[in-house]
């Protein structure tokens, strides 16, 4: 082979910066795992999280710089628009958010450090390449990297007994979704006689639809449906999001949903998916119905936020049922607004805990508003949020969905919503009640917040609030990249 | 000054003044007094540039004055637009003009949490101004999910007894209608793609929105139900009596002074304005409704041992008049359902007031635990005995203008309307008269009450500006009158022209 030939199939330069973000987070976890053996392990936490903070953030600045190389990479497989470039945005921030939580957390919970944030960076690998992934073995391949991180990451409370039950049931029913998952891709591949989102896209649009691709899309939609706890495929939620460590709750209770919807937005919108609209009717009914009844009677705080997170699921899938133009960036929207109030929430969440996670039940944050007035501020402008009380980015994320479904005249799934929504206002309410109007039992104080917990604090909050007052920006983006998308 | 610089300005400084100074008011530092002095300055200065509102009026004009219009986001189509008619601008001013003397009442009352106690009184005042202010639906909306944080916390936080199933039920009651509300404008935008109350009114007008005609009805309940359940209209009252018994005095203040009002506003502003026909063929259960919760309210008001729930049973009776004007669509009702709003804040706010104090020093409410207190209280007897019988309806006090004018339109509208309603003032007499006589006449009957304290100068401060403004009200109803004509003149065309088209047939 001569030189000109090796050019042509070797990939080019640019390509590579068209996963920069992937090689950056590689490369940062695996100095990770690499240094993490030869440092004395009370100073490893705080060196390492340097370290993988670093990595996130210069994965922030990679998807930046990437965006400005719009194109595909490697024979096809991955391609950078606004689309990746905004889930990329949005994973890798949630990673940084995460890791500066964690930060504290592990000193707190006397959890080994290296693995921990060599995971996270691993996982956040996985989740940016599912976003860029236009193909669906490589989309496969890179939902196992997110989810392997994430079934190990659930066990990392090792004293816990259910720690490890979170992450068994978790790695079981995942592994069993994952198949379905690939079993879809395989039908799709005998219906179209092609993996790559594009082509099948074409060939739905053009052909008559395949009875084999109707069964394709539907279990691809159980494996998706599975990782982003919507119904019927949440019943693992509540014990898994129990189990695992606060910190890692908010992460992938986010980013691999962020991730996995962007999946779920290009096979169904860009892949021009046949029987979406009652597919995902029937899921977005009954994962905001069941979520929101399963939230209300809930005395564990984290179980709460895991029923909670079903519901959002399922408001989320309402925009999958409405027409792509507006459908799409409503979800788009709706994932980032999410992401900032649920990790924030996650934060807090984690930080009360205290050693050992003793202190998650509902009864326990009675008197907080006084006790820790800024803790209890944060956490209601989060839970504010989630009902989608206006001024923050919950309501617009309702907002957008909604008008979206109204404009593809889904009236009876939009009166779900909104009904739903009215119901869910009721257990966040529950939480601030308890904060505000309820004395404490006990006078145990609450740990002072470190610089890099309020850091994080900080960044959600200013999110949640600029989405809920300036949603504009965001929006256009998404537009944008959603007309880009359906081109 | 110059005015035309100050015009598009006035109305943002006025709902934002009292939030800025919140945000303030989270740097100071836990000084008790100095938040009171500070939260006492930033709503006074709030009141005095709401004066501008009136003082700079052109009252001859229907439309709305002092208008900002600028865009705030692309998608959906959202404005920041503001603007007031002779109706919203009086409810701005009540606002403005009730909030310090709230300040004032919760003075000492309010000893614990005061920083989170002023900061949530003054966001509550930016967003109930902003409910007033707004002509973009979707801003309106905005304001009025805003104002039910704050106040809820109010009531959770410093409230007595079930304070938590107050606030409660609250929230949830105005929460759930309002998600009616909302998913009918979602359904304007998605046809008209505005929110701009303006053009939305001209399109409907001009028939220029799609199946219109088939969702008319629905669009309108969902406006009404949401409005219904603020006011609160029987029988989604049930969330009233505990929200105001369990309130701090500001609280219920604020409550029945403004919230209550912002349900018949946005009545008026909404149902009349975008839905003529259907409020038209709606009227007659809306008018039984009223009715009933005039004589209903009333009646339950005779009976009840404890003060505060008389007041706010009180409260349910009166705003039943206020509907009853609105739903009579005659230019008598509609003016005196605006000045009911009006006097029914400056009265029952003067009787909220009035109660709390003596609150403060003896800790019930309960009637029976009173009983010749104009001995042992002189000044408080006599304050309280003008806010009664201004809340009554004494000629010349502010009461009577309002309650007149919309009998009046009842009568015009159907007779039945106008002597069922005329019962409501008789029972009003009855139930506070009562009330009066069993608290302060007769003898001391509890040694405790022998030694109260009459109301100190800071009480006295509170309860003057309501006294005078119950008095200038009652005496000079046309000052008010003369702005609230033109808009409700507006307000009614459609409805003319529907008379019109109704005997041309």
């Amino acid at each position: 082979m001569n030189t000109a030939e090796l050019t042509r199939i070797l990939p080019q330069g640019v390509e590579y910066v068209r996963i920069l973000p992937e090689i950056i987070l590689s490369l940062f976890g695996m100095a990770i795992m690499v240094l993490d053996p030869l440092v004395d392990q009370r100073a490893s936490r705080k060196l390492l999280g340097i370290i993988a903070l670093a990595g996130s953030v210069a994965a922030v600045l990679a998807t930046l710089y990437q965006a400005q190389y719009p194109g595909t990479a490697f024979w096809g497989m991955v391609k950078v628009d606004s689309f990746s470039v905004f889930f990329h945005f949005v994973v890798t921030a949630i990673t940084a958010v995460v890791i500066l939580t964690s930060y504290e957390y592990m000193d707190v919970q006397n959890i080994r450090a290296g693995e921990y944030y060599g995971l996270i960076l691993f996982g956040a690998v996985g989740m940016c390449l599912m976003s860029s992934a236009v193909e669906l073995v490589l989309i496969f391949i890179a939902l196992e990297i997110s989810s392997i991180s994430t079934y190990v990451l659930a066990g990392f409370r090792r004293r816990a007994a259910t720690s490890a039950e979170s992450s068994l049931k978790y790695f079981l029913l995942g592994s069993f979704a994952t198949a379905f998952f690939l079993y879809g891709v395989a039908m799709m591949f005998g219906a179209t006689g092609s993996t790559s989102i594009a082509v099948i896209g074409q060939v739905l649009r053009t052909n008559s639809i395949p009875l084999l691709a109707y069964a394709g899309i539907a279990l691809m939609f159980v494996g998706l449906g599975f990782k982003v706890a919507a119904a019927p495929f949440h019943v693992w939620t509540p014990d898994v999001y129990e189990g695992a460590p606060a910190p890692v709750v908010g992460f992938m209770s986010t980013a691999p949903k962020a991730a996995v919807f962007a999946v779920l937005l290009r096979v169904m919108f860009e892949a021009n998916a046949p029987g979406r609209v009652w597919l995902i009717w029937v899921a977005a009914a009954l994962s905001m119905t069941l979520g929101n009844v399963g939230a209300l009677v809930q005395q564990n705080v984290k179980r709460l936020l895991a029923y909670s997170s079903i519901a959002h699921a399922g408001y989320l899938l309402v925009a999958f049922a409405a027409l792509p133009a507006n459908g799409i960036p409503a979800a788009m929207f709706y994932t980032a607004s999410y992401a900032a109030m649920n990790v924030g929430a996650f934060a807090v969440v984690a930080h009360f805990a205290g050693a050992g996670e003793r202190r998650i039940s509902l009864d326990e944050y009675a008197g907080l508003g006084r006790k820790s007035p800024v803790l209890a501020a944060t956490l209601t402008i989060f839970l504010l949020s989630l009902i989608g009380i206006p001024t923050t980015g919950g309501f617009f994320a309702k907002f957008y969905v909604f008008s979206a479904a109204l404009q593809a005249n889904l009236v009876g799934l939009t009166m779900i919503g909104v009904l739903n929504s009215a119901v869910g206002a009721y257990y966040y309410l529950r939480v601030i009640v308890m904060m505000y109007m309820r004395e404490s039992r006990d006078e145990a104080p609450v740990a002072p917040l470190s610089i890099s917990l309020s850091t994080a604090l900080a960044i959600s909050v200013i999110a949640t609030i600029y989405l809920g007052i300036l949603p504009g920006q965001v929006l256009e983006f998404a537009s944008r990249s959603a007309t880009e998308l359906m081109r | 000054m110059n005015m035309d610089k100050w015009s598009p300005m006035i109305l943002s400084l006025v709902t934002f003044i009292p939030l800025a100074g919140a945000m303030l008011l989270t740097l100071l530092p836990r000084r008790d007094r100095d938040i009171r002095v500070f939260s006492l300055v930033v709503s006074l200065l709030t009141f005095v540039l709401s004066l501008h509102l009136p003082v700079h009026f052109h009252r001859a004009l229907a439309e709305f004055q002092y208008q900002i219009d600028i865009p705030w986001i692309p998608t959906p189509n959202i404005h920041y637009h503001l603007g007031v008619d002779g109706v919203s601008m009086w409810l701005v001013v009540l606002t403005t003009f009730l909030t310090p003397l709230c300040v004032l009442i919760s003075w000492n009352s309010i000893h614990e949490r005061v920083k989170e106690f002023f900061i949530l009184m003054l966001v509550l005042e930016t967003a109930m101004i902003g409910v007033f202010v707004a002509l973009d639906l979707f801003v309106f909306y905005f304001f009025w999910e805003a104002t039910l944080i704050p106040m809820a916390l109010l009531i959770g936080m410093y409230g007595h007894g079930r304070k938590v199933y107050a606030a409660v039920k609250f929230f949830m009651y105005t929460m759930i209608a309002s998600m009616f509300m909302l998913a009918a404008i979602l359904w304007l935008y998605a046809k008209v793609g505005t929110f701009d109350f303006v053009t939305l009114q001209s399109a409907i007008r001009a028939g220029q929105v799609d199946n219109f005609a088939s969702a008319a009805q629905w669009l309108f309940l969902g406006f009404f139900i949401a409005f219904a359940v603020k006011v609160p209209l029987f029988p989604f009252h049930t969330w009233l009596p505990d929200a105001h018994v369990e309130a701090p005095t500001a609280g219920s203040v604020l409550l029945a002074g403004v919230l209550l009002k912002m349900g018949t506003y946005g009545m008026l502003r909404f149902n009349l304005g975008l839905f003529p026909e259907q409020a038209r063929a709606n009227a007659w259960w809306v008018m039984i409704l009223a009715l009933i919760g005039v004589i209903y309210g009333a009646l339950v008001a005779l009976v009840q041992p404890n003060m505060k729930k008389l007041i706010a049973y009180s409260s349910i009776s009166h705003l039943g008049f206020v509907i009853l004007g609105i739903f009579s669509f005659t230019q008598a009702g509609l003016d005196g359902a605006t000045f009911v709003m009006l006097a029914h804040g400056v009265s029952t706010g003067g009787l909220f007031m009035l109660a709390g104090i003596l609150y403060e020093r003896r800790h019930t409410y309960e009637i029976a635990e009173f009983g010749g207190l104009a001995t042992s209280m002189p000044v408080y007897a006599a304050f309280f005995l003008f806010v009664v019988l201004a809340s009554v309806g004494l000629p010349l006090l502010n009461g009577f203008v309002g309650e007149f004018l919309v009998l009046s339109g009842a009568f015009q509208a159907r007779a039945v309307y106008g002597i069922l309603g005329a019962t409501g003032v008789i029972w009003s007499a009855g139930y506070l008269l009562w009330m009066y006589q069993r608290v302060f006449f007769g003898k001391i009957t509890h040694a405790s009450n022998e030694t109260l304290p009459d109301m100190d100068l800071r009480e006295r401060i509170a309860l003057v500006p309501a006294a005078i403004a119950a008095l200038v009200m009652g005496v000079a109803p046309l000052l008010w009158l003369n702005a609230i004509d033109p808009a409700v003149h507006a307000a009614l065309v459609p409805f003319e022209q529907l008379a019109g088209k109704v005997v041309g047939q």
